[in-house]
């Protein structure tokens, strides 16, 4: 059982001219095995809670706290972090053109595992784990995300979710990009994640989600423990999938307007 | 000396390459044309995207040339194999203007061409049988001396013409198919005693060869060195400068490519404090195919200067050039200069060249300059791209958001950098070495 805590995360974004606030005072607690609906509309700072978690360069924190299992994240560097078991999946992958799929995943797997794989082992591992996602055995020797479609990428990015195996898991925008299939298959992708790492989990609890979406369609395959809208930089209202479906019928207005920002 | 552990397929097929492409990686592009003597139609310009797969910027089949501007004008320059018309160079010569002549050591002025075989400097050579390597002298050396029908168009390599008293001349006969790359190292002794050297590549016509020159040790040196690639065959050379860091080398390689014929010609440059090497290609008969390959890396303090000139003037041929190059440390400088003229008679010609430059630390710089002068419309594609940036912080961020170290990221960026090219080379003694090489250069970055 782990936990991820956020508490009162303030998040200035560097511009050319002065830092820009972004986030105005987060706070979250996710568990092992839940599986949280991060729901705003744009420019709420959905991204940039995604991307400071992750500890990009381009955010600074100014104040409040983030633990993973009480360890602070905030100190350890971008590849500590994902060594401590957090994974951010992005909402445009980066293209690295020259750095084969497969010499990448082995990589990553080597640094988060503490040791290569068994390269025998990791091969059946890899296709497998590609064949789950659809994925066709020529993009092993492919240059990571290069040329890749926009659904090709998020596959991909689900494909490390499984060999990384994190505690917790950011899927920053997931949805976006993509046509009901390739929505489906991507979603059975974390689904099957969140049942292999329960089903691996002395607890029984598995891997903790957080899913920042701007629409409702993922949470027809994803079930959201809980939904939390986001809007100007914090959380300002919480509850079950039933929030969801409101938002759905409703929009974001009740949230935006004057009486939300202020 | 060690034979070089032979292949007998190093044929890497074509349809197994990445297609390169812009990347995005770069920050910034530069393009520059001569005097602006490239006027490209934006309609004809427009139309042209996609078919050719060209990308940044490709030229295809436009009315190109301002009337104001003489055709092949930058190209013109005196051609001569005697020193007495080739004035000493200055920075205020357009092909020199980057080069710092004060460290030539004279080798572009007066400076004795002493250096001796045995003396200054030694040559092994690992040959299969099949191939004849030789040093000649005397009328045998005059005989084969010009064999490229090529001549110096600059006062060190007219200088290194007229005092170079032997010729190195790799024979491969007609139709021969020779196993496994013929080996030249050139190993200098000193570079106190500046030397002059000459080789000459000679392939039958329909004969398949590979050919490795390897330069080492110290040396001031100037050099010419002949390719003439005979009708239908295919040769696939490489010339790998890893110099000792006092090492000066200029050198001027001359291409000529038969009807028909296949040149991959790749130049890959580490050592020396500087090193300029200036490559100019031009096509015997329809149907040519010439590959130019650069890879380069440069530390603090290193001129590597490559200049490339390659002249369309036959129908239906190809072209390509891929250089890329790192850079690190304080007064790193890199020139690259990419010259192409497609002439009125060279219907039907298909070029690309491209240049990238990857900036690792402050304090070190590239240049970048591709030149295109098309004189036909009648071309199948003509672009060019260059661009230099320094390490792309999204692809860094990303790999280290996957748990993966900084220092394993940024290795493996660079060498995904090199990557693109060194796929190309087409000859795995060459291509392992390179790796081992780009190795070492990283841990000196501290990468």
């Amino acid at each position: 059982m782990a936990t991820l805590e956020i508490r009162d995360l303030h998040v200035s974004v560097l511009t050319d001219e002065e830092p820009k606030e972004i986030l105005r005072g987060v706070d979250l607690t996710i568990n092992s095995g839940e599986t949280h609906a991060i729901m705003g509309p744009n420019g709420s700072g959905k991204s940039t809670l995604a991307y400071s978690l992750a500890g990009h360069p381009k955010y600074q924190i100014t104040s409040g706290s983030v633990t993973l299992d009480g360890v602070d994240l905030l100190e350890l560097t971008v590849d500590a972090r994902a060594r401590a078991g957090l994974f951010l999946a992005m909402q445009y992958p980066v293209e690295v053109p020259g750095v084969s799929m497969s010499n990448f995943l082995r990589a990553a797997a080597t640094a988060v595992r503490g040791e290569a794989p068994p390269i025998r082992k990791w091969v059946k591992e890899v296709k497998s784990a590609m064949g789950d996602l659809s994925i066709e055995s020529e993009f092993a020797d492919r240059s990571v995300n290069e040329g890749f479609s926009g659904g090709e990428k998020k596959r991909h990015e689900i494909l490390q979710l499984g060999l990384l195996r994190p505690k917790f898991a950011v899927l920053d925008e997931t949805d976006s990009g993509l046509d009901v299939d390739a929505l489906r298959v991507v979603s059975e992708g974390v689904n099957r994640f969140k049942a292999l790492s329960a089903a691996e989990d002395e607890a029984g609890a598995g891997v903790g989600v957080l899913l920042i979406t701007h629409y409702t369609r993922i949470l027809r395959y994803i079930t959201p423990d809980f939904v939390h809208v986001f809007a100007a930089g914090r959380i300002v209202e919480s509850g079950g999938a039933e929030l969801a479906d409101e938002l759905e019928t409703n929009g974001y207005v009740r949230f935006t307007g004057a009486g939300a920002s202020a | 000396m060690a034979a070089l552990p032979g292949s007998t397929d190093c044929a890497v097929p074509e349809a197994a390459l990445p297609e390169i492409e812009d990347v995005p990686s770069v920050s910034t592009t530069t393009e520059s044309v001569i005097d602006g003597s490239l006027v490209v139609d934006p309609a004809i310009n427009a139309a042209a995207g996609g078919p050719n797969g060209l990308t940044e910027h490709s030229h295809v089949g436009g009315r190109t040339v301002n009337p104001s501007a003489t055709p092949g004008a930058h190209m013109t320059r005196v051609v001569s194999t005697d020193v007495a018309d080739h004035p000493v160079p200055t920075s205020k010569f357009e092909s020199w203007r980057f080069t710092p002549l004060r460290r030539l050591r004279g080798l572009h002025d007066e400076a004795p061409l002493t250096g001796r075989a045995g003396q200054d400097f030694e040559v092994e050579i690992d040959a299969p049988e099949t191939v004849s390597v030789v040093s000649l002298a005397g009328a045998a050396a005059d005989w084969v001396r010009g064999s490229s029908g090529e001549h110096p168009v600059d006062r060190p390599a007219a200088r290194a013409w007229n005092a170079s008293p032997d010729v190195f001349l790799v024979d491969i006969p007609a139709e021969t198919v020779v196993d496994g790359p013929v080996s030249i190292v050139f190993r200098g002794l000193s570079a106190e005693n500046a030397a002059a050297a000459h080789l000459v590549v000679r392939v039958g016509h329909h004969a398949t060869a590979q050919v490795t020159v390897t330069y080492e040790g110290s040396a001031t040196l100037t050099e010419n060195v002949e390719i003439v690639v005979g009708d239908g065959a295919t040769l696939t050379f490489a010339s790998s400068q890893e110099w000792a860091s006092d090492a000066v080398h200029l050198s001027h390689h001359r291409l000529r490519v038969g009807r028909d014929a296949v040149l991959k010609h790749s130049v890959l440059t580490f050592g020396g404090d500087l090193v300029r090497i200036l490559t100019t290609g031009v096509y015997d008969g329809p149907g040519g195919d010439l590959e130019l390959l650069g890879l380069y890396f440069a530390d603090a303090g290193q001129h590597l200067e490559h200049r490339l000139v390659l002249d369309h003037t036959a129908p239906h041929c190809k072209s390509r050039a891929y250089y890329k190059g790192a850079l690190q440390g304080r007064n790193a400088h890199t020139v690259w200069v990419g010259d192409v003229v497609i002439r009125p008679e060279a219907v039907a010609t298909d070029t690309y060249e491209m240049n990238r430059n990857l900036l690792l630390t402050e304090g070190c710089r590239a240049d970048s300059i591709p030149n295109l002068e098309i004189e036909t419309g009648e071309i199948v594609g003509a672009g060019h791209a260059s661009a230099t940036g320094r390490f792309d912080d999204e692809q860094l961020f990303y790999l280290l958001s996957r748990g993966i170290p900084e220092p394993v990221a940024r290795r493996l960026v660079v060498r995904g950098f090199f990557t693109e090219v060194l796929v190309r080379v087409g000859i795995p003694t060459v291509v392992d070495h390179v790796n081992e090489i780009v190795e070492r250069e990283l841990e000196v970055a501290g990468i």
